[in-house]
């Protein structure tokens, strides 16, 4: 009987097996020198640059490729793979390339590299169009100079291209890696599982899902200002063995710590919780375009196209009580759209007080003592504990008798019902930006001009607010070269904003990170992980 | 025979196809694919068009049918989130899930049979009583939390076993292994040890009802009465004739094993079928979501196949009524 237990078990799991010769799997027994190993939630997506913008993996492929330009600690743009630039006219910046950099397969880089960069960069796959300008002819001067001709004056050129990263021409021919792999492709890019850059560390191995394992790349052109030898990136998917193999000691730093446990990551003997402010703004949208809201009892009329009631819902609003209790301090209230690291200007602005007895009057001035119904639309797995602060939200407008039910929802659902997809079937709602070149005119063309019913104009303005003036001015902070007279600009269509209440800020997320007391690392304000500055003893 | 067999076999392609169907039509309900796959700031035009290049707009009919058709030739399609072929994602999960799942069952068997006979036997000792309150505790504490429970025990604690993954592989052909590492087998006791406990409590009881059965018919009367050893009547005469049952349900587990491993993988970060299929849900990964649950469908009628054609075999009696 034990035979046929030992039969039925064997047939149904194993069926027939080759055994064609063990050996290792290449890449994982080398184990040399100071290794790094952190655990993040998600995952890298692609190995191709230019397949998705998005913050995580193009931040982690910078360790491994280059743009002309970088940012530095403290997110300055400053040269990289470009030595030095400068503007001849306003439309023709000049870019003077960096001599004697090899990329990691030992090709040279070259103007070359740059010019099919750019072309590449506008291929159809590519999410990452933005990056230069339509129009733009990338002109090659001589080996090591490249001019680029604009269309029309653009002050912030080069503020997102730390991110466009320059591949070789020659490994791409070889490879068969010209065009981009797009989202949508039906076979594998020689991208999906191998890169090739010139940054200070190069992939050994990567496995969708589970590992990546970079190597430190010994004939980078700049000065390592760390000391490691291999950095494995782990996916941890879940939020408390995250925490678990922190504290076990088996990954030397996790991000996130959620907020609920930082307070037992700090009290670990090992381990302590990097905590700064991080580039996200969390808002919220009323629906102010459509004539009668979906989601309310108020029928014949839609009662945020009054500024008295988007008011009334703002001071009704106790942020303090929502950073300390549901942020557990890992947020910093604001009154603005943006990070005040990116606009400094802007901390002046301050959030309309919080202040209940002041917006009751204000909704009863509207017309509506009594409150009205309504439903929020919320994500779940999006932002740093999004459905609560939902929750939260929801209970603090019962004083001025509004009575939210909300509807937390994943944010595969969410984005598509309160999105342009199933066209912003929602009334009232919850999101984050980050603006992606760290730069105000990208806030409000996605999230606060005007838009029609389908999404054209500010896209992600889930709430459809529209102020003609804010639009005028956006036209204006698009080409306006002085950057004195633009930040008047974009300082005026914040105030206007806020005069609107046409959103609710919230807060700035904070980054949290977990990290083993022996790694000194740097948290820069985006996100970023640069392998070359992490030092383990 | 054959007929039987390649009767059960198309009705086995029927199930497949209606789980693929069935799947199709939820996918309806998990939300927008490409919110992920583009970036927050992507146009809405470039929206647009991805959702038709992926064929999102079509009718759901003419999905499945696309679908159908491609997996008939072994394509599965590109996942949306890791870009790569399903195949090969499959492909190089599906030792992990299946080394968990054999893990597991083993130490469901090992530990349970022999507490069944313990508890069948010994049935008013305190050791019993106390084994069954442990069986009630194995199934109604949820994987989650057993599995933290062990992460913080083992690992937090303790500092003996690794708090996730799967350790080094080993590649044997196509089929990579952890069972020939020490770190593999080291990551492989805390994930499969929580998977079993379900199973155990299940062949535990099972055992020890069967056996309570057995213990009372004649032949062990008369077993007692010819003067044989305990030893020989329990473990010769019962035990064997307990097992009938027990292969059966095992078998059906097995099928279960491995489709619920999904919990127990998330938590442990285990880079399994079911952690492939939960992350493909989240990010709502139509082509991942359909692979896996045709993969599990077509793992169940197999089983289930098997056992009817074993059961063939053991009783004649089918036999004569197959056409």
């Amino acid at each position: 009987m034990s035979l046929r237990v030992v039969a039925l078990v064997g047939a149904i799991g194993l069926g027939v097996l080759p055994i064609s010769g063990v050996y290792p799997v290449p890449g994982s027994n080398t184990a040399p020198g100071k290794v790094f190993t952190y655990a993040f939630q998600g995952d890298l997506n692609s190995l191709d640059p230019y397949t998705l913008n998005e913050t995580f993996t193009l931040g982690t492929l910078g360790n491994v490729m280059e743009g002309l330009v970088r940012r530095d600690k403290s997110l300055k743009i400053v040269p990289a793979l470009a030595e030095s630039w400068e503007t001849l006219e306003p439309t023709r910046w000049r870019f003077h390339l960096r001599k004697g950099v090899k990329f990691h397969d030992g090709s040279p880089f070259s103007a070359d590299d740059v010019v099919f960069s750019a072309e590449r960069v506008h291929q159809p796959g590519s999410q990452l169009k933005t990056r230069i300008p339509p129009g733009t002819k990338v002109v090659k001067i001589d080996d090591y100079t490249v001019d680029f001709i604009l269309p029309t004056p653009n002050p912030i050129l080069i503020s997102e291209w730390e991110t466009w990263f320059i591949l070789s021409k020659r490994w791409a021919e070889a490879h068969e890696a010209t065009l981009v792999q797009a989202a949508t492709a039906t076979s594998l890019s020689p991208f999906a599982l191998q890169a090739n850059g010139t940054g200070p560390f190069m992939i050994v191995k990567h496995e969708p899902g589970v590992r990546t394992v970079f190597r430190s790349n010994p004939n980078w052109w700049g000065k390592h200002e760390g000391n490691l030898d291999q950095v494995v990136l782990q996916t941890v998917q879940t939020d408390s063995t995250r925490v678990a193999a922190l504290l076990a000691g088996d990954v030397d730093m996790i991000d996130p710590v959620p907020v609920q446990d930082i307070d037992r990551v700090n009290a670990g003997a090992n381990v302590k919780v990097l905590a700064g402010p991080e580039l996200r703004t969390i808002f919220l949208n009323m629906d102010s375009m459509r004539d009668e809201l979906l989601y309310s009892d108020v029928k014949g009329k839609n009662p945020f196209k009054d500024v008295r009631v988007r008011r009334a819902f703002y001071e009704a609003i106790d942020i303090n009580t929502i950073d300390s209790k549901i942020m557990h301090g890992m947020a910093t209230p604001t009154a603005l759209l943006i990070s005040p690291l990116l606009f400094p200007r802007g901390s002046s602005l301050q959030r309309w007080p919080y202040d209940v007895a002041e917006a009751r009057k204000l909704m009863s001035e509207a017309g509506y003592p009594n409150g009205f119904s309504l439903v929020m639309d919320c994500p779940n797995d999006r932002y740093v504990n999004d459905a609560e602060i939902c929750q939260a939200v929801a209970a603090m407008l019962s004083k001025i008798n509004v009575k939210v039910t909300v509807n937390a929802l994943p944010k595969s659902k969410y984005f598509e019902k309160a999105g342009p997809t199933r066209k912003y079937d929602s009334s009232f709602n919850l999101v984050g930006w980050t603006p992606g070149s760290l730069d105000s005119l990208n806030v409000l063309v996605n999230t606060v001009i005007c838009r029609d019913k389908d999404g054209k104009g500010g896209t992600f303005n889930f709430g459809g607010y529209c102020n003609p003036r804010i639009d005028a001015l956006a036209q204006k902070i698009r080409v306006e070269t002085d950057t004195g007279k633009r930040d008047e600009l974009i300082a005026e269509a914040y105030q206007i904003l806020h005069d609107d209440a046409g959103m609710i800020p919230l807060h700035q997320q904070s980054l949290a990170w977990g990290v083993s007391k022996d790694i000194d690392l740097v948290q820069r304000a985006d996100g970023q992980l640069r392998f070359d500055w992490i030092t383990k003893h | 025979m054959l007929a039987f067999a390649i009767r059960r076999l198309l009705e086995a392609l029927a199930v497949i196809l209606a789980v693929a169907l069935i799947a199709f039509v939820l996918f309806r309900f998990v939300g927008d694919p490409v919110n992920q796959m583009v970036s927050q700031d992507a146009s809405l035009e470039d929206r647009l068009s991805l959702r038709r290049e992926l064929g999102l707009d079509d009718p759901i009919l003419l999905q499945f049918a696309r679908f159908v058709g491609h997996a008939a030739r072994g394509d599965f399609g590109v996942s949306y989130q890791m870009k790569q072929p399903v195949v090969n994602l499959i492909a190089e999960r599906f030792p992990a899930t299946i080394e968990l799942a054999l893990a597991a069952l083993l130490i469901a068997l090992a530990a349970g049979i022999p507490m069944g006979v313990y508890t069948a036997i010994h049935r008013d000792s305190w050791v019993s009583k106390s084994l069954l309150v442990l069986t009630v505790a194995g199934v109604s504490l949820p994987t989650f939390l057993i599995g933290i429970l062990l992460i913080y025990l083992f690992a937090v604690v303790l500092h003996i076993l690794p708090a996730f993954g799967r350790g080094e592989v080993v590649s044997i052909g196509f089929w990579k292994t952890g069972l020939l590492t020490t770190s593999g087998l080291r990551a492989l006791v805390l994930p499969a040890m929580t998977l079993s406990l379900f199973q155990m409590t299940l062949i535990t009881r099972l055992v020890r009802t069967e056996m309570l059965e057995v213990l009372r018919t004649d032949y062990i009367r008369f077993a007692r009465a010819r003067g044989l050893t305990e030893r020989a009547i329990n473990y010769g005469h019962a035990l064997r004739n307990t097992l009938v049952p027990v292969v059966t349900v095992i078998g059906l587990q097995f099928g279960s094993v491995v489709a619920f491993a999904i919990v127990t993988e998330s938590v442990f970060q285990w880079p399994g079928m079911g952690l492939m299929f939960i992350q493909a849900v989240q990010a709502a990964d139509i082509p991942v979501m359909a692979a896996y649950l045709i993969l599990v469908g077509f793992l169940f009628v197999t089983i289930n196949l098997a056992v009817d054609l074993l059961y063939l075999r053991i009783d004649p009696r089918l036999r004569a009524g197959a056409p």
